[in-house]
């Protein structure tokens, strides 16, 4: 690797230095722009006693849902886990621990994350399950939760477009969560569908910086649908 | 008699106004997109990045990228905008979006809703339900009036895990819309041949009737 050029050629170098008991954070909305190769990679590794933070956790034999079958994954830290009949079964057994999170307390906690603040005070949940044990505040006389940001060992996210240098741009809802993801990990990692040269995308319509990217491979995809609805 | 799904969606489409924002939940709140009145605008929001959600996609238009809060395909408006996860619920914690329509189990006299989790059954998560009632401007729920064995949805004190507290200020249900105000709730319209008895007998929280009640109007 020379100067920023962050491409690799090789899922095993894109998630070199992954090993158990790390935190991964990674972006996607149900199956929508999430890192595919990246995600059986980890599959390939065996990488176990993995906390795991993301919107939701794939289905039983894609996405996330992959790492479950090897019991890599011991929590899980999601808004919506409902896809999922293996999932079920292993939080039913107890062999995975999952903290259900308000969907926008977990993009503001990765984004947080990523910004270096430790903590945020937010009104979502306060009376709910998901304030249990947690300071409330009152600010102009409404009750907000205290909420502590997320980090991680590693974050994996799917881009569509990413110069040698790592910025990235996402294609249409599938940016999702990848933009929060991207900054909150110690190595991030994008898998993307076209690689272009430094220059070619431009400044400002450039979604995530390049000085969030640590590796870029080049993907491809099976961009599986969850839910086909058509109107003819 | 009751309102159908669809007559549901249609009577909380009135409250609708032009220029509104709207986040629709899954199931009856889906439909009320179909009953939009013509002489007015609303831009919908789908929480997973998207203001200005379209139709459903032809079968050429069909795009594994192109998705809405339900996972389902769609398309976007004209004048749609796509964005982050942290940017779409900026608009909705940020107070942002005018109105917020969802499902619910159990709402209370109070406003407190009940929405995600039923304890020892499946727990799937609240997705993305504690941010909206805690941020959008008004909250209508949608929800049958009591249970298929009988059991009132509209009660003193929610009894199921709360997805937020003091926020609902009206409801529409298949038997009647009601404002939740002052700790009780307040019956508004019924619906077509349903008495004001019915109701009363299946509203196991506060209910001040005022006056003639009258029958929605479509």
């Amino acid at each position: 690797m020379a100067g920023f050029d962050k491409v690799v050629s090789s899922y095993e170098a894109a998630m070199e230095g992954l090993k158990d008991g790390d935190t991964i954070i990674a972006g996607g909305f149900g199956l929508c722009g999430i890192p595919e190769g990246l995600i059986s990679e980890i599959k390939r590794k065996k990488t176990t006693d993995l906390t795991v933070v993301s919107n939701n956790c794939g289905v039983d034999d894609f996405g996330l849902g992959l790492l479950l079958h090897d019991k890599q994954i011991k929590k899980i830290i999601a808004s919506y886990v409902g896809e999922n009949a293996l999932f079920e079964q292993q939080l039913l057994s107890g062999e995975i621990d999952v903290e259900l999170t308000p969907q926008g307390t977990l993009a503001e906690k990765m984004r947080a994350g990523g910004a270096g603040i430790p903590a945020f005070y937010t009104a979502t949940g306060y009376g709910t399950p998901v304030a249990e044990g947690k300071d409330v505040k009152e600010f102009n006389g409404r009750p907000y939760i205290l909420e502590e940001s997320i980090t991680g060992e590693f974050a994996i996210v799917k881009a569509w477009k990413a110069d040698r240098y790592g910025n990235l741009v996402f294609r249409h809802t599938a940016m999702n969560f990848n933009p929060m993801a991207a900054t909150a990990g110690k190595i991030t990692v994008a898998e993307v569908e076209e690689i272009v040269e430094p220059g070619e995308l431009e400044p400002s319509q450039i979604h995530t910086p390049g000085i969030f990217v640590n590796r870029v491979i080049k993907g491809s995809f099976e961009k599986r649908i969850e839910r086909v609805t058509t109107r003819d | 008699m009751a309102l159908s799904r669809e007559q549901v969606a249609m009577r909380v489409a009135q409250e609708l106004q032009d220029g509104y924002y709207v986040n629709l939940g899954i199931g009856i709140p889906t439909l009320v997109a179909n009953y939009v009145p013509d002489h007015i605008e609303v831009m919908l929001q789908s929480e997973n990045g998207l203001l200005g959600m379209g139709q459903y996609p032809t079968k050429a238009e069909l795009d594994a990228d192109m998705i809405n809060a339900g996972k389902e395909t769609v398309t976007a408006a004209k004048g749609a905008a796509i964005f982050n996860s942290a940017d779409s619920f900026a608009m909705i914690r940020g107070g942002h979006v005018d109105l917020t329509v969802l499902g619910a189990f159990e709402v209370d006299q109070n406003g407190s809703i009940a929405s995600w989790m039923i304890p020892k059954k499946l727990i799937k998560g609240m997705g993305g339900a504690m941010d909206l009632v805690a941020g959008a401007k008004n909250i209508i729920v949608t929800m049958t009036h009591a249970s298929k064995h009988g059991d009132s949805k509209l009660l003193e004190s929610c009894s199921l895990p709360l997805t937020g507290v003091n926020c609902v200020k009206k409801i529409v249900t298949d038997l009647a819309v009601l404002e939740v105000k002052d700790g009780a709730f307040h019956l508004l319209e019924r619906a077509p041949g349903v008495s004001v008895d019915e109701i009363i007998s299946k509203t196991a929280g506060k209910l001040l009737v005022d006056g003639e009640i009258p029958e929605m109007v479509f």
